[in-house]
């Protein structure tokens, strides 16, 4: 390859590139349709789930979804994570992560047109574009006029709303991280911890920059998902695609007239670049900045409907169906592009991730023992002659009230316990302690066996009180081993 | 390389001519933010160099504008948590030590305290668990020789055992039976047939137990329980301080011991520690296990101390 005579390139290549701005004409379909739902649903979701409140009774905090750093908790509607149990967490974003793979060998890049944080305020900002300075032609014409007072007025308005989205934006992330009705009193009040501020300002900073300005430019340049995308993408997925066999060659309505049979079905009215949010001529083919947000879709049928010419020039498709369609096959509904194995396989991993964490989560127990054998010195001697270990002891009540728990040893015979805050004296097999609520109780156990006892196994146990109309209540062991002189 | 630059047909964007197994890269232009950002890197990388310590020079770095340095910031985090524990160091302080067993949370941090200072200044002898050696007492355990009270152990700290030029350290000498010829050897082999019979080792020796009642008595009681005044250890219990094996004391080395006594020494931390070291150290050995109440008229004379309750190890 590599043949010399290719080489026609007059002017030497350009090191760098200004960005291109983009003025995205208004456009009504289905899929700006689905686009402004989606936007609704998440932003909605984002806004407003801080503010919502679930009743845990007087030792939990209220609100329902609620990342407690500062004493290691994450709460969920009804599902309350401790830090050891966090693999529920991680479940949740292998989850996310399969299924991104799973819409992505689905529905090609849907996260990228529709749910994507940065396409959903991208989307946002150039609303707030079309409302201060109007739709496409009115910003191009202001983008171009000189500066003067009418331009700096619609500048000044328009980036303080990007601000106070901003800053919205920035505020309801920390909402997350402590109860949103105390922490909008204290930020307001200059009470809140500083890392609340600061987040809130680099947050703000972001959106302000990355929706404002950067917008498209973050997908093309500095994202890595449509790069992994593409690898992940085959003749199989759907993707928005221009059907060139039959736009091309592309002429006007006028000259498809006058030479009929000579023209494809696109008449070059470049709405399907005008409404592209990113910019991008779709009829060159699928690209990484092409985030299949489907508002060409909507443009071209618009377009080919009021030329009275067939819908879906371009279109979600996959290679395949196009391949077919070309060869003169008709049109296939993309639903069926869903099932294939890739999808199949993708769902049932993702699928069994989830029932797996719901058994889980439906089995797990709020009561936990663990028990960790003092290694120095690993026994002792007491002047009776008898042996002692001692125990670090820790018994988590899991609930959000004070439960009493009972603690048991058993495998060596007269052997007996207490605590360093009670007298050997009261020494014996069980003990009781209330445990508070949504706590970790340590303990410190001394144990003590009959003289000339040696290594043995031991074991711990604890029961909680049982919750009311229970039989039995939770329970939970640990074993650990006792040491004896000469072992 | 250069001349296999080539338009490529379906970009029309020029390659930039090399090429591997086929592959080509596309020549696309940089776009211009990503050049002023990597300006603006630039620009915070001198900035960063004026203010913070960051050229090396023959002996040290250059050291900034701002004045930082990672040992100063250490210093200002030490001193904000100092200052964090200032309270509770002067609670301690004022705390006298019969009562700290009544506060719960006092207690717990001279216990932490006394851990930290005990891994500095005692561990050479007692072991980092405490548990001691052959000569070096177990702190752990319920033996003890001059008294387990909290007070106690705190005094002994201060004063240590057998240390010269204290006055009021803890002071006995066990007298060299065998070597100052005070006992025969046969009579140091029936005192230690008696003693081990106390604790079962051995059976009873009637002309060890009347040599042990003349000479022994004195200190270690008639039945050889022994006496806190003198820090003369109990016998007849399972703990033997100068054994080679824990818990295990041959007639050889009981009939060494009399002949020869081995006297330990301890220091005294009193002016070596300050008075809260000292306390939080007494706070520390005092809650390994084997730690005992304060005795009964103590507690009953000091103000605060109701609610200890008395138990003498039997």
């Amino acid at each position: 390859m590599n043949s010399h005579s290719d080489v026609k390139s007059p002017a030497p290549a350009k090191l760098y590139a200004k960005r291109e701005p983009v003025f995205n004409r208004r456009i009504d379909g289905p899929f700006r349709r689905f686009k402004w739902a989606v936007m609704i649903l998440t932003l909605g979701i984002y806004y407003v789930t801080p503010w919502l409140r679930w009743d845990r009774g007087p030792y939990a905090p209220n609100q329902a979804v609620l990342v407690d750093l500062a004493n290691r908790r994450f709460y969920m509607f009804g599902i309350e994570i401790w830090p050891q149990e966090f693999y529920f967490v991680a479940g949740l974003l292998i989850m996310a992560g399969i299924g991104l793979f799973l819409v992505t060998s689905a529905v090609g890049r849907a996260w990228c047109g529709y749910s994507c944080p940065q396409t959903v305020w991208t989307d946002l900002f150039q609303h707030v574009d079309r409302l201060i300075d109007g739709d496409r032609n009115a910003r191009q014409r202001l983008y171009n006029a000189p500066w003067g007072p009418g331009k700096i007025a619609r500048r000044a308005l328009k980036y303080a709303i990007y601000l106070v989205i901003s800053f919205w934006t920035g505020g309801a992330w920390i909402m997350y991280f402590a109860d949103a009705p105390t922490l909008v009193r204290e930020f307001w009040a200059g009470d809140a911890a500083p890392v609340a501020y600061a987040t809130v300002a680099v947050l703000t900073a972001t959106t302000f920059v990355l929706g404002g300005f950067m917008r498209e430019q973050v997908c093309i340049y500095m994202c890595p998902w449509p790069r992994i995308q593409t690898a992940m993408l085959d003749e199989k997925s759907l993707i928005v695609t221009y059907k060139d066999w039959r736009g091309e060659p592309r002429g006007s309505v006028k000259k498809a007239e006058k030479n009929p049979g000579q023209f494809g079905d696109c008449i070059d009215c470049t709405q399907c670049v005008q409404v592209c949010p990113t910019g991008y001529d779709i009829r060159k083919g699928p690209d990484i900045a092409c985030i299949t947000c489907g508002l060409c879709i909507d443009a071209c049928d618009k377009v080919m409907k009021d030329i009275g010419r067939p819908r879906g020039l371009i279109d979600y498709a996959t290679l395949e169906d196009c391949e077919r369609e070309k060869a003169g096959a008709p049109a296939r509904s993309p639903m069926k592009a869903l099932l294939h194995p890739r999808t199949i396989v993708y769902f049932v991993i993702w699928g069994g991730i989830g029932v797996a964490l719901l058994f889980l989560l439906g089995n797990r127990s709020h009561t936990d023992i663990s028990v960790a054998p003092d290694r120095n010195p690993p026994f002792m001697l007491m002047s009776d002659g008898s042996v002692r270990n001692a125990y670090t002891v820790k018994l988590r009540n899991m609930e959000s009230r004070p439960r009493e728990m009972r603690v048991t040893i058993a495998g060596i015979p007269g052997a007996k316990m207490w605590t360093d805050d009670m007298d050997r004296a009261a020494a014996a097999e069980t003990l009781v302690r209330e445990v508070p609520a949504d706590q970790t109780l340590p303990l410190r156990i001394y144990v003590v066996a009959p003289a000339g006892t040696h290594g043995k196994d031991l074991s711990f146990a604890v029961k909680a009180a049982p919750i009311e109309g229970q039989a039995e209540g939770e329970s939970d062991k640990a074993d650990t081993t006792f040491t004896g002189p000469g072992d | 390389m250069a001349e296999n630059k080539r338009i490529d047909d379906a970009t029309g964007v020029e390659t930039v001519g090399h090429e591997w197994d086929g592959i080509e890269e596309l020549n696309n232009p940089l776009p211009r933010w990503w050049v002023w950002s990597f300006y603006a890197c630039i620009a915070f990388a001198i900035g960063y160099m004026i203010v913070y310590p960051a050229i090396p020079m023959v002996h040290s770095a250059t050291s900034g504008l701002w004045g930082w340095s990672s040992r100063g910031q250490l210093a200002d985090e030490v001193k904000v948590g100092d200052a964090k524990r200032d309270e509770q160091i002067a609670g301690l302080a004022a705390m006298p030590i019969e009562q700290l067993p009544g506060d719960p949370k006092l207690l717990a941090a001279a216990v932490a305290g006394g851990r930290a200072a005990f891994k500095v200044n005692c561990v050479q002898c007692h072991g980092s668990g405490a548990a001691g050696g052959n000569g070096y007492p177990n702190l752990n355990d319920d033996d003890w020789l001059w008294g387990g009270d909290i007070k106690t152990i705190e005094t002994t700290l201060q004063h240590g055992i057998r240390q010269p030029g204290d006055d009021a350290t803890r002071m006995s000498i066990m007298p060299s039976f065998g070597r100052d010829g005070i006992l025969t050897q046969p009579q140091i082999g029936a005192i230690a047939d008696h003693v081990l019979s106390l604790s079962g080792k051995a059976k009873d020796n009637p002309q060890g137990a009347a040599l042990f009642e003349a000479n022994c008595a004195v200190c270690h009681g008639a039945d050889g329980k022994g006496m806190r005044d003198f820090g003369a250890p109990n016998l007849s219990d399972a703990i033997w301080l100068h054994a080679k094996t824990p818990g295990v004391m041959s007639k050889d080395e009981l009939v060494q011991f009399i002949s020869d006594p081995k006297m330990g020494v301890m220091p005294a931390w009193q002016g070596r520690l300050s008075p809260l070291t000292i306390k939080m150290l007494a706070a520390y050995v005092h809650s390994l296990g084997g730690g005992e109440a304060m005795a009964q008229p103590a507690a009953a004379s000091s103000a605060g101390g109701a609610e200890e309750t008395p138990s003498e190890q039997p």
